[in-house]
């Protein structure tokens, strides 16, 4: 052990026994539980008709397939559970399984087609997803296991597909080129587009009698050139194996060919290149369990950000920066699982002062090559004429400037609110973060629906008086209860996840080891600060 | 009347010790305490024995087979010379009861610690014995024990006898070579039988027939004698619990005898020794009817196997007297000390006694016994000990004293009951449930009690809540291990899931049950386990240190049970769980109808040839593993397809010997 000064201990204020704590934690868990169901109904697949017939032909269902190649007690992070969910035409979870795990010992991105739903096809969804998940493989540097057994893509939907379908090729070989090996499990059909998801993959294991891989199937080449075959012939796995050397492995039944992923990976000899410093690893003081009694389900109530992180990092030890300036930024350095990381934390709204400071933490966490973690809970940047004077806009571009500029990895964990240019500033997704997950009480949207509503009636009230107009009340109120309705409903967390705004929503009980899963995979990629930036206009 | 060997003082300084195992240790021990120094030999499979350790000096002998080491009689000398050995224990076994080899010794003026030559040649013929223990008074079983030695001759003298009617090797002891006949017509393949075993074990064919006794017990008397005419009894052993003709339990004082038969018999053996000036310590085997009657068996030229049950009543060490009886000294005790409370000794063996006790192989993982007062352990391995094909399975002897019989047996079989013997498939469950058994513990006992209530105490069902218990400890245990294994995130708890449960698998068998857990860790050792599909249960890994498992069950109750594994092997509480590979060999073929050597050991006739019709029952070939014949027997009738092996091949366990073509239905 090394002689480094312990942080000091954050102390907790929080009354399990309060009226605010038990309302927070009754809402919270119904919360909570909602998350459940609308989980479990994305793990069914195609339903128990589908799952049923694909079991009968002695296969193995995706998740299934998962839980056959990680290391036996490995966690599984499984990422964009929820993509599709609620989005019209789309399955929940966009016909892909997908997360990080252990396989050999080594954190992987493994993938696996939903093959009940739609036989697997790739939907808009699917091909958004697939993208995520490709760019969580660059960036962290994880060698990826694609177990692909799909129908192709959904062609009625092909104009959707098409043009940004041909991107997950391309990201195979470059990943490729970078020395982050990609491995293809096919346990079933993988033609046309799909083809080329083995066709670019630096490993390829095909299941015998199962897998079909072609360019075109036996009707398109009747078709086009009057030849008769058959799918063996054409593009199964045998072929592939023995003759045209498509694949690499030829396995004699699924177990087989997830053996085969497993020993793939045991010979990469992987390294993770982020080396981090071995240090102990001390549980939070503090019952993560009372997360649910911390976190408030109404963004107009604050909470303390320090609550918060006393019951995710290690030992609830915390080294805070800058304690007496910019209060409504909390800024410091603290461990999760033995990872250093600097965490930025709302504590209310951003204020000039506090935009400064942020920007400043982030570049000292550059300077230390240290991760970065933003919880997010905020309405926004302060507004008004003296906060416009003090230059709120340049202070604002400050902190966004140093966010957008920040070469170490970045988690934002939304745990409230995410309004505004909050949201930019506090590394949203549009910030390229390494992972951001949501809370099931966050808010997420421009503004709130009231005050949006109230800013279109200002508005129009405006526009009436310049034509002179008396406005219609009646339609007025009528527009603005529309409206208000509409933005309220796509605040909401599940409307954002179903979108691919955040890679899920996690139980806040979760949160620690979501980060710790988060930071470990941003260590497999070595881990560099920057000491370039825009320019500041001070 | 015999003269006494001249009762010169020879002194003793170093001892060679012409053994293995358990008797080389226990035999060095006695030294050790008398101040000698001790030299060990070993064979090539011996190298790493405690006994080897345990000596002053060791020195190789040769390769395994017995017959190039331990039967050596020039290497032992050889060895003897090279150390500076002055005399030689030779244990039990291999050449204890040679002449030749005590004759050599004299010759090489090194002091053996027996008997001497003459007497045990004269003794090792069976004939002989009987004849001198009839001329002393002493009755022996009727029978033939002539020089008519063809196969025809011994049937008719056999018949003669009369049925039941027990043939066995001259030569032989340990019941080698060794058949009961019932009928006459069985008579002449049972002659051959005995012959062709006791031609291989002992090197003579000659054997010898008596009337065979129903319900006998086997009641053995120790006699120590000195060369100064002294010679005494030290009271009986019982060694009716027997298999194979082996002996498996031996107490004393024998619970069949009142005080006027113990004298009787201890008479009757002191006059058998006295009429050939037996000196040294040396046993006389009695056979006893239920109605009291004694009949003279053999002497058995050599400290026992048991001999460790009269050193507990009696309060002697009988290798002490042994040495001072060598050295010309007189015996502590000319009276004969009285019986001090009863003593039980067991053989542990390696070997399965529910598949016809046939002798086990592998390395023992983990050995340990509890540590209770009034037990003895005379052990020959230790955890770590490699179990091979070329000696007695013998493993140790675990003793029990106690003030009565019942306390001893309760207190040897809990001995039993909480030892570890993990690695290797023994008896130890087995001879528990012997010491616990009712006919046991009314001391009710023939040499054929271990048959009789057969089903009682082998091939009995599993027991399924035991199993079950088991295979949550051996997941337990391999979680626990897969656990503090590096790997990234070491404190994420395993397991975790933020979708769905992500339950764990495992399958175990045990021969033919398969035990199914589904287990999900709820944090901090917390599980919830499906076993077999039924609903769940909740189970607490508290610790798990040094194969010490502590489980804590939903009532709270924390037990403590020792789990060794040995790659998919989970050795727990005296059961093997087999846990299912994640990934099986899809490529591995069973054979069917394949027949697989039940152990190691050698191919000594192959029977049928390809092509042959066979039965069920039909016997393929002989099998000679640790010096036993077992013939592998078609178990479907068909064509035999193929013989893979041939005579005089050595052959593993599960080999395939012969494949069978099962008959169309």
């Amino acid at each position: 052990m090394s002689e480094a000064q312990p942080y000091p201990i954050l102390p907790t204020k929080i009354d399990r026994r309060s009226d605010e704590y038990r309302g927070n934690y009754a809402t919270n868990t119904a919360a909570v539980e909602k998350l459940r169901g609308a989980l479990r109904e994305a793990t069914v697949g195609g339903g128990d008709k589908y799952n049923t017939r694909h079991k009968a032909a002695g296969k193995l269902l995706p998740r299934e397939r998962v839980e056959l190649l990680l290391d036996r007690d490995s966690y599984f992070l499984e990422l964009c559970p929820l993509a599709g969910h609620g989005v019209p035409g789309h399955a929940p979870g966009a016909s892909v399984v997908g997360g990080i795990g252990l396989v050999s010992g080594v954190e992987c991105l493994i993938t696996a087609s939903e093959a009940t739903v739609k036989g697997g096809a790739m939907s808009e969804m699917s091909v958004w997803k697939s993208g995520r998940l490709s760019d969580i493989a660059e960036q962290n540097r994880l060698p990826s296991i694609s177990m692909i057994e799909s129908a192709g893509a959904d062609l009625p939907n092909q104009s959707k597909i098409f043009v940004p379908g041909g991107r997950g090729f391309r990201d195979l070989t470059r990943r490729s080129e970078m020395r982050i090996p990609t491995i293809c499990l096919v346990f079933g059909s993988s033609t046309a587009g799909g083809a080329y998801i083995p066709g670019m993959s630096d490993y390829v294991v095909m299941v015998k009698e199962q897998a079909q891989v072609y360019l075109a199937g036996p009707p398109l080449v009747k078709m086009a050139i009057g030849e008769d075959t058959t799918h063996e012939a054409l593009g199964g796995a045998e072929m592939h194996s023995r003759t045209s050397g498509v694949s690499d492995y030829l396995a004699v039944d699924e177990p087989d060919a997830i053996r085969l992923g497993r020993e793939i990976v045991a010979h990469l000899d992987w390294r993770k290149a982020g080396n981090p410093l071995p240090r102990a690893v001390e549980p939070p003081r503090y019952d993560p369990d009372e997360l649910l009694g911390v976190a408030s389900p109404d963004i107009k109530v604050p909470f303390d950000a320090r609550e918060v992180i006393a019951r995710i990092v290690d030992g609830s030890r915390f080294s805070e920066f800058k304690p007496l300036y910019g209060q409504t930024l909390v800024c410091g350095w603290a461990h999760i699982h033995g990872y250093p990381i600097g965490i930025l934390a709302n504590n209310g709204i951003l204020f000039s002062d506090s935009s400064q400071k942020g920007a400043q933490f982030i570049q000292l966490c550059n300077q230390s090559n240290i991760p970065l973690l933003y919880l997010q809970n905020i309405t926004g940047f302060m507004v008004g004429t003296k906060y416009e004077q003090e230059g709120i806009i340049k202070n604002g571009a400050k902190l966004i400037n140093a966010v957008s500029n920040s070469t170490v990895p970045a988690i934002t964990i939304m745990i409230g609110a995410s309004f505004g240019a909050g949201n930019y500033g506090m590394s949203g997704r549009a910030y390229s973060p390494r992972f951001l997950f949501t809370w099931p009480n966050h808010r997420i949207a421009v503004m709130g629906g009231k005050q949006l509503a109230g800013v279109l009636e200002i508005i129009q009230r405006e526009a009436a008086g310049k034509r002179g107009e008396t406005v219609d009340e009646q339609k007025l109120a009528f527009g603005k209860a529309m409206i208000e309705q509409q933005i309220d409903k796509e605040s909401d967390p599940y409307f954002a996840t179903g979108r691919l705004w955040d890679d899920g929503i996690i139980d806040p009980r979760d949160t620690r080891t979501v980060i710790a899963i988060s930071l470990s995979a941003a260590y497999s990629a070595p881990v560099e600060g920057t000491t370039s930036w825009g320019v500041f206009r001070h | 009347m015999f003269n006494h060997s001249s009762p010169v003082s020879r002194p003793i300084s170093k001892v060679l010790v012409a053994n293995r195992g358990e008797i080389a240790l226990r035999v060095m021990r006695t030294c050790r305490a008398m101040g000698l120094a001790t030299v060990a030999v070993f064979s090539d499979a011996d190298g790493g024995m405690p006994f080897v350790r345990y000596a002053d000096e060791a020195i190789r002998i040769g390769p395994a087979p017995a017959r190039e080491s331990y039967l050596d009689i020039e290497k032992i000398l050889a060895a003897a010379r090279a150390t500076g050995a002055d005399a030689i224990h030779p244990g039990y076994g291999f050449l204890s009861e040679n002449s030749a080899f005590a004759h050599a010794c004299a010759g090489a003026g090194i002091t053996f610690i027996g008997p001497s030559a003459m007497v045990i040649g004269l003794l090792g013929s069976k004939r002989e014995a009987k004849l001198r223990a009839q001329g002393a008074g002493v009755p022996i079983v009727p029978g033939y024990s002539g020089n008519d030695q063809e196969v025809a001759q011994l049937t008719a003298h056999g018949r003669e006898v009369g049925f039941p009617l027990l043939v066995k090797a001259s030569a032989g002891g340990g019941g080698k070579g060794m058949r009961i006949v019932r009928a006459a017509d069985e008579l002449a393949a049972a002659v051959e039988g005995a012959k062709r075993e006791a031609a291989s074990a002992f090197g003579d064919d000659t054997l010898l027939l008596e009337k065979y006794i129903e319900r006998p017990r086997h009641i053995e008397i120790q006699i120590l004698g000195d060369h100064h005419g002294t010679l005494v009894h030290l009271w009986e052993r019982e060694c009716s619990v027997q298999r194979r003709h082996q002996k498996v339990i031996e107490e004393s004082p024998s619970p069949a005898l009142d005080h006027a038969h113990r004298l009787a018999m201890g008479a009757a053996a002191v006059a058998v020794g006295k009429a050939v000036g037996y000196t040294n310590a040396g046993t006389v085997e009695f056979i006893t009817d239920p109605e009291g009657a004694f009949y003279f068996l053999e002497v058995n030229t050599r400290l026992q196997v048991e001999h460790p049950v009269t050193e507990l009543v009696t309060g002697l060490d009988l290798v002490r007297e042994q040495i001072r009886v060598a050295r010309g000294e007189r015996l502590t005790a000319d009276n004969v000390p009285a019986q001090r409370g009863h003593a039980i000794e067991v053989r542990l063996y390696a070997e399965d006694a529910d598949h016809g006790y046939l002798p086990t192989t592998g390395t023992v993982l983990d050995f340990r016994f509890p540590d209770l007062p009034g037990l003895r352990l005379d052990a020959g391995v230790e955890s770590g000990t490699e179990i091979g094909i070329h000696y007695d399975p013998m493993l140790a002897k675990v003793i029990a004293h106690a003030p009565t019989r019942h306390e001893a047996a309760a207190l040897l079989a809990r001995a039993l009951e909480h030892a570890t013997v993990a690695g290797v498939t023994t008896n130890r469950e087995f001879l528990a449930r012997v010491l616990r058994h009712p006919g046991f513990v009314a001391g009710d006992l023939d040499t054929h009690f271990l048959e009789h209530h057969a089903a009682e105490l082998v091939g009995l069902p599993l027991d399924v809540p035991r199993a079950r218990r088991a295979a949550i400890a051996a997941m337990l245990a391999a979680w626990d291990e897969r656990r503090r294994a590096p790997r990234p995130l070491q404190h994420v708890r395993p397991g975790w899931r933020n979708v769905g449960a992500g339950e764990q698998h495992v399958t175990f068998t045990l021969g033919e049950h398969a035990i199914k857990l589904g287990y999900r860790h709820t944090g901090d050792g917390r599980f919830a386990i499906a076993v077999d599909g039924e609903p769940l249960i909740a189970a607490t890994l508290v610790s798990a240190q040094d194969g010490a498992v502590v489980v804590e069950d939903e009532q709270g109750v924390r037990r403590t049970v020792r789990v060794v594994r040995d790659g998919l092997r989970h050795h727990v509480d005296g059961l093997v769980l087999v846990e299912e590979p994640r990934f099986p060999d899809s490529a591995a073929q069973h054979t069917p109808g394949a027949l697989t050597a039940p152990m190691p050991g050698k191919v000594v006739k192959v029977l049928v040839a390809a092509g042959d019709a066979v039965v069920v029952g039909t016997p393929l070939m002989v099998l000679e593993a640790m010096k036993m014949e077992h013939s592998v027997k078609a178990t479907v009738a068909g064509t035999v397809a193929s013989i893979a092996v041939a005579a005089g091949d050595q052959v593993a366990a599960d080999q395939v010997l012969a494949v069978v073509t099962p008959a169309e239905a």
